[in-house]
C-alpha cells in the first residue's frame, strides 16, 4: 500500500489541553455502557483474586511435601499426604480454569463497549461533517478531518480498551499480592513493598527521559519525511537546477540529528526491561535471603517462599504497567480531545420558522443589497444588487482567484450572507430550508465528484427513484451514453478508487446528465478550462448549451463566447463585483472588463 | 533480508560483542532459580543461616551483572540499529536522488517516499528485536532445557506437552484471525474511502440534499468494520487467559508429578521449584522466538523494497568521458526525427518530430491533452531519453555532454509549480547561490512577481511553506518562472507555466521574456492559443504527431488541427483580427 500524501502527520499524540474536562467528558459518552463495564470490573476483579489464591494453594502443596518429608525423616509421621495434595491440585485446576474463564469474560465484554464506543464516535464525526457549515472546511484540510475518524479514533479505542481493563487488573492485583504476602510474612511483606517506590522512581525517571528523546525522535523523523516528500516531489526541479548533492548533503544533516536521538531514545526505553528484572531480581534474591532465614526458624514454610516468588513477579508488572498508564491516558485524552473537540464545532444554523417553497419554480433571482464575508471582519461583496428574470443566462467572469465561485456559494445557501436578501420567485432563501433552496438548483463544477459505485447510480445520484430508461434518456442529453456504452460494463461500470477509468471531460459529461436527470430550474455552470482534448470539448459545450435551455443559468464563463451572450455579466475582482451589465455596456463603459476583454488581443495587434 | 547484511558488516565487533554479553545474561538468569533451590536444599534444610546469607550474596551478584549485560545490550543493539538504518537511508536517499523521471515512473514518488522512511524505520525497529532476542532466546531455551534436564528427565515430557498445547493454541488463534484481519484492512480503507468521498464532495452532496445517503453510506463501511473488528478483537483476548491457564496448569502438573518424585527420593523439594522456574524461562523463550517468526517476514518485505530500490540501475547515466559543449555556445534547439516512448510503454508518445528553435525566437507547443507537448519538452534536460532519433544543442548531441553541464543551459519551469519550504528569497536563489540582489529583481520583474512580492509584509522574506500552500497558484507560478530566470540560462523551457496566470498577466510576462530576454531561446507549452499567438514558431502535436509547424497566420491557412483549437477558443470575430 502506498501512503496517503494527503493525511497530515500525527505522529505527535501529544497532550490534552484541559485532561479533566476531557475525560469526564468520556465518562459521560460510555454511559450507555456503565453496567457494561460494572460487569467488566467484576469479572476482572475476581479473575485477579482467583488468580491470585494460585501460588499461595501451590505453596501449600509444596509444604506439605517438604513437611512430609522432614517427618519421614524424623519418622514421625506419613511420607506424603496424597490425598490432601490432589485436593489441593483440583481445587487449583478448578481455581485456574474459572480465573481464565473471567478473565475470557471481562475481555470479551469489554472488546464488546470498546467497539460499540468507537463505532458510535465514527458515526457521530460522520453525521457531524454533514452538519457542519462549509466554511468550516475552509481553514482545514481534509486530512486533518480524515485523521479524526482514523488516528484519533484509533488511539481511542485501543487506549481506551487497555487503560480501563489495565488499571482494574492493576490495582487489584497490587493490592492481592500484598494481601497474600501479609498473609504469608508481615516482615517479607514490607521488605517487598520497599521494592515498590524504588521501581517505580527508577521507572519513572527512564520514562521521563526517553521520552524527552522519543520526542527528538518523532521531531527528527518528521524533518527527514519533509525532507524525502519535498525534494522527491520536486525531483526534476531538483536535477534541473542541478542540487542532487545539495540535497543528499542536507539529508545527511538531518539524518545525522535524527540517529542521535534515534539511538538514544532506543537506548532509553530498551533500559526498561532490564532494570525491571534487576528489581524484580533484587526482590527475589531479597525474598530468597529474608524467606530462608524466617524458615529455619520456622516463622515460614517452604512452600511460602515458592508463593511469594510467585507474588514478588506478579508484584512487578503491574508496577510497570501503572507507571505507563498515565502516558496512555494521556494519548486517550489527548485523542478524545480533538474528537469532542471536532463534534462539539459549530453546526449550521438550526431552521426554525421555514417559508413553504414558491410552487412552481419559475427561477427568478434577485440579489438584494447583498453584503456578504468569510468573516463577519471581512466582507468582500460589498451592497450587492441584481434582477435576474427566468431563463436569463448570468455570466460570472473575472481573474483567477477573484472569487468567482463565493457567488454561487452564497446563492445556493453554502454561505449565509452578512446582510441583505437574495430572493428566488419572491422568497428569501434565508427563510427557507436549506435543502429547499438547493433542491432547486443544479450544479455542474469543473471539480467532478464522483463516487466509488456504477456509472448508473453516479447518474442518478440524488435521485434514486429514476428509472433506468430516464437515466439512459439524460445520458444521451449530455452526449455521454455512446462512451458509457463502449466501457466494460456498460452502465454498471464501477468508478474505480481514483475515478480515473474515465477522462476528465468523460467524468463531467456524466455530472451534466446527472443535472439533467435531477432537471432543476436554476443551473449553476462553471466551464472547463483545460484538461480537455477537442472533441470531448466540443460535446461538454453542446451539452451545456442543450442544458441552459429554458433554464436560469448562473455560468462561471471562460469562453468569450458564451460571455458575449450572456444577459447580465457580473465582473468581479478581488472578491468583490465590480461591475455589472450586458457585453456591449460594459465595454462602452471602458472599465475593467474592458480592460480584460482587450489584453488578450492587445500582443497581436502590436 | 540478508541481502541487507553487509550493512553490518561494520558493526560486527559491536554484534560479537552483544552476543557475548547475552551469553553472560542468559546464564545469569539461568543461574538464579539454581541459587535458590541451593539456598532450599542446603540452607533452610539444613538450618544453615550462613549459608542462606552466603548465597544470597552470591545472588546479588548475578543480579547486578546480568542486568549490567542488558543495559549494555540494549546499548549496543540501538547504536547499532540507529547507525544501519542511518546508513541504509542515506545510500537510499542518495541514490534516488540520481534517478531519472524512467525510475520514479516505474516505483512512484510515494512509493519510493515509503521505502527512503517508513520501511528503514521498520528495519530499525526489528534490528534492535534482532539483537536482543534472536540470540538471547536460543541461549536462553538451551540453557533452560539443560537445567531442567540435571534437575529431573522424567518430567521432561510436562515442558514438551505444555509446548505443544501452547503452540497449537497460537497457531489455531491466528489461522482463524489472519484472514479475517486482512479483511479489516480493507473495510478500514473502504471506511476511509467513503470518508474521502464525503469530505471531497460537501459541495455536491449538499447540493443535492444526500446528507442521509452519505450517512447511510458511512454506516454501512462503519458497521462492516465493527463487526469483523470485534469479532478479531473477541478471538485475540483470548489469546493472555489461555497462556495464563497454559503456564498455570503446567505448574499444577509438574508440583503433582514433583510430590510423586520427591516421595520416590528422585527429587528434591528446592529441585522441583528450580524446575517449575525453568518450565517458565523455556517457555518464554520459545515465545520470544515465536514472536521473531512474526517479526521477521515483516521486516524483509520493508528490506526487500529497500534493496531493490539500492540495486535498480540508473538508465540515464553519463558516458565516461563525457563530450563539453563548445566555447562559442549557440543556444539553438534541434530535434532530428526524435520519437519516444515511455519505459514500458508498447505504444510511442512521440513520432518523428524535427524542428529546430533558434535563439532570440520562441517556439511553442500546442496541442490537446494527451498530445505530447510536456513529453517534447522533458527530453531537452534529460529527464528522459529520446528512444530513436537526436536532439541537439549547440550541435551536440545531448546525450554526449553529461547531465550537469547540459543542464546548467537550462531555465526549467514545470508544469505543475513546486517551491521549497523557505522564503521567496530562498526559493529564487535556489537557481544560483551568487546571484546578487539585482539578479533577483530583474527576474522577479521579467516573471511579474515584483508586485505581489513588494506588497507582502515580509517582502522576499516571506516564509513558504512546505509545497507552497501558503501562496496562490498564480504567485507560485511566477515564483517558479522568477526562479528559472535567476539562473539567466541561454535556453527557458516553460511547459504550460502560464496556466494559472490570468490572460493580462500572461500577456505581460511573455512580453517582459520577449524584451528582456532577447538572445535566449525559448521553448514553451501551452494550452491557450492566445498564448502562442505572437510565437515565431508554432509546432501543433496530435497524439505524438506533428501535424503542423510555423507562425499563427500560416497555421490558420494550412493546418486543420490548429483551426479547430483556435476556433474553440476563440470567436470568428477575434479569429478575424
Amino acid at each position: 500500500m502506498s501512503p496517503k500524501p494527503d493525511f497530515t502527520p500525527h505522529a505527535d499524540t501529544g497532550k490534552a489541553k484541559n485532561f479533566k474536562t476531557t475525560m469526564l467528558a468520556l465518562a459521560r459518552y460510555m454511559k450507555p455502557y456503565y453496567i457494561h463495564i460494572s460487569v467488566v470490573m467484576i469479572f476482572a476483579v475476581g479473575s485477579t483474586i482467583f488468580s491470585i489464591i494460585g501460588p499461595k494453594m501451590l505453596g501449600k502443596v509444596t509444604t506439605k511435601l517438604y513437611e512430609g518429608l522432614i517427618a519421614w525423616y524424623a519418622q514421625t509421621g506419613l511420607l506424603t499426604d496424597f490425598k490432601y495434595i490432589s485436593n489441593m491440585i483440583i481445587g487449583l485446576i478448578i481455581l485456574y480454569i474459572v480465573s481464565g474463564l473471567f478473565s475470557y469474560i471481562q475481555s470479551y465484554v469489554m472488546s464488546g463497549v470498546t467497539m460499540k464506543v468507537t463505532y458510535k464516535f465514527r458515526k457521530d464525526i460522520s453525521e457531524k461533517m454533514h452538519r457542519l457549515p462549509l466554511n468550516y472546511y475552509d481553514t482545514r484540510t481534509h486530512g486533518e478531518i480524515l485523521s479524526r475518524i482514523t488516528n484519533d479514533i484509533d488511539t481511542l479505542s485501543q487506549t481506551l480498551n487497555q487503560s480501563i481493563t489495565q488499571i482494574i487488573t492493576s490495582v487489584t492485583m497490587l493490592i492481592g499480592v500484598f494481601v497474600m504476602m501479609c498473609s504469608i510474612s508481615f516482615l517479607m511483606a514490607f521488605v517487598a513493598l520497599l521494592v515498590v517506590p524504588l521501581s517505580m522512581a527508577l521507572m519513572m525517571a527512564v520514562i521521563k527521559r526517553s521520552q524527552q528523546y522519543f520526542k527528538g525522535q518523532q521531531i527528527g523523523l518528521g524533518k527527514i519525511n519533509g525532507h524525502v516528500e519535498e525534494m522527491y516531489g520536486g525531483h526534476n526541479i531538483v536535477q534541473a537546477f542541478n542540487r542532487e548533492e545539495d540535497s543528499v548533503r542536507q539529508f545527511g544533516e538531518i539524518n545525522d540529528e535524527l540517529y542521535n536521538s534515534a539511538w538514544k531514545s532506543q537506548f532509553m526505553s530498551g533500559m526498561m526491561m532490564p532494570i525491571m528484572t534487576f528489581v524484580s531480581n533484587l526482590g527475589y534474591v531479597i525474598i530468597c535471603i529474608l524467606g530462608g532465614n524466617l524458615a529455619v526458624h520456622n516463622v515460614v514454610s517452604v512452600g511460602d517462599i515458592q508463593a511469594f516468588i510467585q507474588y514478588m513477579r506478579s508484584f512487578t508488572m503491574p508496577i510497570t504497567q501503572i507507571a505507563n498508564i498515565s502516558n496512555t491516558l494521556q494519548s486517550t485524552a489527548a485523542a478524545a480531545e480533538r474528537v469532542f473537540e471536532f463534534l462539539s464545532e459549530e453546526e449550521e444554523s438550526p431552521e426554525t420558522d421555514t417559508i413553504p417553497v414558491p410552487n412552481p419554480v419559475y427561477g427568478n433571482v434577485e440579489f438584494k443589497n447583498v453584503y456578504f464575508g468569510y468573516t463577519p471582519d471581512k466582507i468582500i461583496i460589498h451592497n450587492f444588487s441584481v434582477s435576474v428574470k427566468s431563463g436569463q443566462k448570468i455570466a460570472i467572469v473575472g481573474p483567477t482567484g477573484a472569487g468567482k465561485s463565493t457567488i454561487i456559494k452564497a446563492l445556493m445557501r453554502f454561505y449565509e450572507l452578512s446582510s441583505g436578501q437574495i430572493l428566488i420567485d419572491g422568497a428569501d432563501t434565508a427563510k427557507l430550508k436549506r435543502s429547499d433552496v438547493r433542491a432547486m438548483f443544479g450544479m455542474v463544477l469543473q471539480d467532478t465528484w464522483l463516487y466509488h459505485a456504477s456509472i448508473l447510480d453516479n447518474i442518478r445520484y440524488g435521485n434514486f427513484d429514476k428509472t433506468q430508461e430516464e437515466v439512459i434518456k439524460a445520458a444521451k442529453a449530455a452526449h455521454c451514453d455512446e462512451f458509457i456504452r463502449a466501457l466494460p460494463n456498460g452502465y454498471d461500470t464501477e468508478m474505480n478508487e481514483d475515478a480515473d477509468n474515465i477522462s476528465q471531460g468523460q467524468k463531467q459529461l456524466l455530472t451534466i446528465a446527472r443535472v439533467i436527470l435531477a432537471d432543476p430550474k436554476i443551473l449553476i455552470l462553471d466551464e472547463a478550462t483545460s484538461s480537455v482534448d477537442t472533441r470531448t470539448e466540443k460535446q461538454i459545450q453542446k451539452a451545456m448549451d442543450a442544458l441552459t435551455e429554458g433554464r436560469t443559468s448562473f455560468v462561471i464563463a471562460h469562453r468569450l463566447s458564451t460571455i458575449r451572450d450572456a444577459d447580465v455579466i457580473l465582473v468581479l475582482k478581488d472578491g468583490d463585483i465590480m461591475e455589472q451589465g450586458s457585453h456591449d455596456e460594459l465595454l462602452k463603459k471602458n472599465g475593467f472588463y474592458a480592460d480584460l476583454y482587450n489584453s488578450q488581443f492587445s500582443e497581436g495587434e502590436e | 533480508m540478508l541481502k541487507l547484511a553487509r550493512y553490518l558488516k561494520e558493526y560486527s565487533g559491536m554484534l560479537i560483542m552483544a552476543v557475548a554479553l547475552l551469553f553472560v545474561q542468559a546464564i545469569t538468569d539461568l543461574a538464579l532459580p539454581d541459587y535458590m533451590s541451593d539456598i532450599i536444599n542446603d540452607g533452610v534444610a539444613a538450618g544453615n543461616i550462613g549459608k542462606i546469607a552466603q548465597i544470597g550474596i552470591k545472588m546479588l551478584g548475578i543480579t547486578l551483572l546480568g542486568a549490567v549485560c542488558s543495559i549494555l545490550v540494549g546499548y549496543l543493539a540501538a547504536k547499532i540499529a540507529a547507525g544501519v538504518s542511518r546508513k541504509l537511508r542515506y545510500d537510499v536517499f542518495d541514490k534516488v536522488q540520481h534517478f531519472s523521471n524512467k525510475e520514479f515512473d516505474e516505483y512512484s514518488t510515494a512509493s519510493l517516499i515509503t521505502r527512503t522512511t517508513n520501511d528503514i524505520t521498520q528495519i530499525q525497529m526489528v534490528l534492535i528485536m534482532i539483537v536482543r532476542l534472536v540470540f538471547y532466546a536460543p541461549i536462553m531455551a538451551v540453557g533452560g532445557v539443560t537445567r531442567a534436564l540435571s534437575k529431573s528427565t522424567s518430567m521432561s515430557w510436562i515442558i514438551a506437552l505444555a509446548m505443544i498445547v501452547l503452540f497449537g493454541l497460537i497457531i489455531c488463534i491466528f489461522s482463524i484471525t489472519m484472514p479475517k484481519m486482512k479483511l479489516v484492512q480493507k473495510l478500514v480503507d473502504r471506511l476511509n474511502l467513503v470518508s474521502r468521498e464525503n469530505l471531497e464532495g460537501m459541495l455536491v452532496i449538499r447540493a443535492f440534499n444526500t446528507q442521509q445517503f452519505e450517512e447511510q453510506r458511512f454506516d454501512k463501511a462503519n458497521s462492516d468494520l465493527t463487526a469483523t473488528n470485534l469479532f478479531v478483537n473477541r478471538m485475540m483476548v483470548l489469546m493472555m487467559p489461555a497462556m495464563m491457564l497454559i503456564m498455570n496448569l503446567l505448574q499444577v502438573t509438574i508440583v503433582w508429578v514433583g510430590a510423586h518424585e520427591v516421595t520416590s527420593f528422585n527429587l528434591d523439594v528446592g529441585d522441583m521449584m528450580a524446575y517449575m522456574q525453568y518450565a517458565m524461562q523455556i517457555i518464554m523463550a520459545f515465545l520470544m522466538m515465536s514472536m521473531m517468526f512474526i517479526m521477521i517476514p515483516r521486516a524483509s518485505v520493508s528490506a526487500d523494497r529497500i534493496n531493490e530500490v539500492l540495486t535498480t540501475q540508473n538508465s540515464i547515466v553519463d558516458k565516461e568521458t563525457p563530450k563539453c559543449f563548445p566555447s562559442d555556445f549557440i543556444p539553438t534547439v534541434e530535434f532530428r526525427d526524435v520519437s519516444f516512448k515511455y519505459p514500458g510503454s508498447g505504444e510511442y508518445s512521440l513520432r518523428h518530430i524535427s524542428f529546430t528553435a533558434k535563439p532570440g525566437q520562441t517556439t511553442a507547443f500546442i496541442g490537446s491533452t494527451g498530445s505530447g507537448k510536456t513529453t517534447v519538452v522533458s527530453l531537452v534536460p534529460r529527464f528522459y531519453e529520446a528512444t530513436e532519433g537526436e536532439i541537439l544543442i549547440s550541435g551536440v548531441n545531448i546525450n554526449d555532454v553529461s547531465q550537469k553541464e547540459l543542464r546548467d543551459k537550462l531555465g526549467y519551469v514545470q508544469q505543475k509549480s513546486i517551491l521549497f519550504s523557505g522564503t521567496i528569497d530562498s526559493n529564487l536563489h535556489y537557481a544560483n547561490d551568487d546571484a546578487t540582489a539585482e539578479d533577483i529583481d530583474r527576474a522577479a520583474e521579467i516573471a511579474q512577481a515584483s508586485e505581489f512580492i513588494s506588497s507582502k509584509p515580509d517582502g522576499y522574506d516571506t516564509a513558504i511553506a512546505q509545497g507552497g500552500g501558503n501562496v496562490s497558484g498564480g504567485q507560485k507560478q511566477r515564483l517558479a518562472i522568477a526562479r528559472a530566470l535567476v539562473k539567466n540560462a541561454p535556453i527557458n523551457i516553460f511547459d504550460d507555466s502560464f496556466s494559472a496566470l490570468d490572460v493580462k498577466t500572461d500577456a505581460k510576462l511573455r512580453k517582459a521574456i520577449k524584451e528582456k530576454l532577447a538572445d535566449t531561446t525559448t521553448l514553451l507549452v501551452a494550452q491557450r492559443i492566445s498564448t502562442v499567438l505572437d510565437a515565431e514558431q508554432i509546432v501543433v502535436l496530435d497524439n505524438g504527431r506533428m501535424v503542423g509547424c510555423g507562425t499563427h497566420d500560416e497555421l490558420m491557412k494550412t493546418c486543420e488541427i490548429y483551426q479547430d483549437i483556435a476556433r474553440s477558443q476563440l470567436s470568428e470575430e477575434e479569429l478575424a483580427k
